[in-house]
């Protein structure tokens, strides 16, 4: 494969790593928070849309809608049982070990649920691929709908979050919370309101991933979603355009590693990324360095 | 003797307390195993629970002493089970156990300590909760490479592959030492419950001995407030990565243990899941209490080996676990209300007594 077909894979999969790590910066940005289960809300969301089409036949459009409306539910009910009761906890220790606790529970109830076998997913996305440069390049139907739904998303989002009510008091929580809440923002929910869309992407994420990898387990949304957290601090935590570059930059970084050095280490120079940004720059590159008042 | 115990303070006191506490399970296993009223499984558990032991106290002071969170314990152990069981296996003919041993705990000690730095150079500096994911993502990083890492030996030294046994170009006779993804096979077995006891007791000395001195008061003034203590002229940075160090070696310590108790060591074991594990031993056992922790090490490893029927839910029940013991222990409102009970049973009492 040429180099030009990689780059385009690396986008198709850094696109994936684009919405998942919007869900993760928007909630850290908002909530001030590492969601760790957000990374399993996306299996939760695939598993769900793969029983819909094999167990009921739902059309794939309804059956995705079915899914980000689960998922939105489980994204506020995460947050209003496990998150809320600690927000004003005196160690921010307690809400993190929450989050792992979250995390672990989605996997192994989707354990007892699916089973621990690989289940394969159906691929919804019935768009034909199209060849460029002589067939040197393919563009899956898979490719080009993630790509194009990453754009759409991004676009939507940050014209949300500064041209509507909601999306500035989202931005207003973000900056200072007491402050917003003096204001006559609902703090509640705002901060439920982003965790429901954080959650509906995540379903989109589900889908759009399960396409391109089509093998589903328990564990399927785990890495991703550490990767796309790594992506989000990559392009700087709390930023919409960070999260994008940063997903993107990601996903390159990861099919050119398994292409050119070795597959089997991909995994290891995504993380090695991570510690070199931190090393280099720990705002990410979009992000904004905010002293600590006492 | 008895003025000289009234007169000890009361971390020493607790501290004393917490070694005797040791030496008498201890005492107490020995003479079941003398009578033999011990069953094998519980005989096989006795070096996977210091193990355990020794992972959890020192997962304890990253989390309660230190307030940061450590998700790559099991990464930690996995690089001290490695670096000592390729320590053991290439001079397993060479020096006598007695010397091999004590030399591979320590070995495995350093090179989890060097990681430890390594990681937490860059990652303490910074506020927030980095340090969970580095750490999370370094576990993944060395279960990567500990799978494609090969490694033999012949005449004319040592030799490093990440593809295959055949790569290595060992001349005939040459020993393959670490086989990739199959791991390590004939660590010789020096891993005792003894000797487990005595690394526990180790453990607990550095750990018990830190938190009372002045480096110890100087982490947890930094946990408590950051500001506060930066601005009294505490290095932040150092005395993290102090912690943070110390706790990597002794995960490595807990990993050479467990290396030396199996023949054969492959990098599976030492997953997320195994790191979670550890969490919860130190979440259930309370954080920053050592003593809780290794007490809920010990429950919460012989408890599934006794009820077996239980093991599809276990995972589900140790997620349970961790979200519960958050909410009840944590959250403002629960803490009002167990204050509230408590104000409640004070009154009672009091009326009783009148």
């Amino acid at each position: 494969m040429s180099f030009v077909q990689f780059l385009i894979n690396g986008i198709s999969l850094g696109s994936v790593y684009a919405i998942i790590a919007l869900g993760y910066t928007m909630v850290y940005g908002i909530a001030k928070m590492l969601n760790f289960a957000h990374g399993d809300v996306i299996m939760i969301g695939a598993y769900t849309v793969l029983t819909l089409l094999t167990g009921a036949g739902v059309n794939p459009w309804l059956a995705v809608l079915i899914g980000m409306v689960t998922c939105t539910v489980l994204g506020i009910t995460i947050e209003k049982i496990a998150y809320r009761p600690l927000r004003n906890a005196s160690s921010s220790l307690a809400v993190l070990i929450t989050a792992i606790g979250v995390s672990y529970f989605l996997q192994n109830i989707a354990l007892l649920i699916f089973g621990a076998d690989t289940k394969s997913f159906i691929n919804i996305i019935t768009l034909p691929p199209v060849s460029l440069a002589e067939g040197q390049i393919v563009l899956t139907g898979t490719t080009t709908v993630t790509i194009i739904a990453c754009i759409i998303i991004m676009t939507g989002l940050t014209l949300f979050v500064n041209k509507t009510k909601p999306g500035r008091a989202m931005k207003a929580v973000s900056e200072d919370r007491g402050a917003a809440q003096l204001m006559g923002v609902n703090v509640n929910a705002t901060i439920s309101l982003t965790f429901a869309i954080g959650s509906g992407l995540a379903a989109i994420a589900g889908v759009l991933l399960c396409s391109a990898y089509p093998s589903l387990t328990p564990y399927t949304g785990a890495m991703p979603g550490i990767k796309a957290f790594v992506a989000a601090v990559f392009g700087g935590i709390g930023s919409i355009p960070g999260a994008m570059v940063g997903g993107i930059l990601l996903g390159i970084i990861e099919i050119l590693g398994k292409a050119y050095i070795s597959s089997q280490v991909a995994d290891a120079i995504v993380f090695a990324v991570l510690i070199i940004v931190l090393l280099v720059k720990p705002t990410g590159l979009f992000g904004k360095n905010i002293q600590e008042k006492v | 003797m008895k003025n000289l115990f009234k007169n000890m303070n009361k971390t020493t006191k607790s501290n004393l307390l917490t070694y005797a506490l040791v030496i008498i399970v201890y005492i107490i296993v020995q003479i079941m195993l003398g009578t033999g009223s011990m069953s094998n499984l519980m005989k096989g558990l006795l070096v996977p629970l210091c193990v355990y032991v020794i992972a959890a106290i020192s997962l304890n002071l990253v989390v309660g002493i230190s307030g940061e969170l450590s998700l790559g314990h099991a990464g930690f152990m996995c690089v001290g089970a490695y670096s000592s069981s390729f320590f053991s296996v290439l001079t397993k003919d060479a020096l006598p156990e007695l010397v091999r041993f004590p030399l591979a705990i320590l070995i495995g000690a350093a090179v989890a300590a060097i990681f430890g730095i390594l990681i937490g150079i860059p990652v303490l500096k910074l506020r927030g909760d980095y340090l969970a994911i580095v750490t999370l993502a370094f576990g993944e990083i060395i279960k990567n490479l500990m799978n494609v890492m090969y490694i033999g030996k012949d005449s004319k030294g040592l030799h490093f592959s990440a593809t295959d046994t055949t790569a290595l170009g060992l001349e005939e006779g040459g020993k393959v030492i670490v086989k990739g993804a199959l791991g390590i096979t004939g660590t010789p077995k020096n891993s005792n419950f003894t000797i487990g006891i005595i690394l526990i007791l180790i453990a607990l000395f550095i750990i018990l001995n830190l938190i009372n001195s002045r480096s110890g008061r100087a982490i947890m003034a930094i946990r408590d407030n950051r500001i506060a203590a930066e601005s009294v002229g505490l290095n932040i940075t150092k005395y993290k990565l102090m912690a943070f160090t110390i706790s990597a070696a002794l995960a490595g310590v807990a990993g050479v243990l467990y290396a030396h108790n199996l023949s054969t060591l492959t990098v599976k074991k030492f997953d997320y899941n195994t790191s979670i594990l550890i969490l919860v031993f130190v979440v259930l056992g309370g954080i920053g209490n050592i003593r809780g922790s290794m007490i809920a090490a010990v429950l919460l490893t012989v408890l599934p080996e006794v009820l077996r029927g239980l093991s599809d839910y276990r995972m589900l029940i140790y997620a349970i676990v961790l979200i519960a013991m958050m909410l009840f222990n944590w959250a403002p409102a629960a803490i009002n209300w167990r204050a509230k009970i408590k104000a409640k049973f004070k009154k009672n009492n009091a009326k009783e007594a009148e």
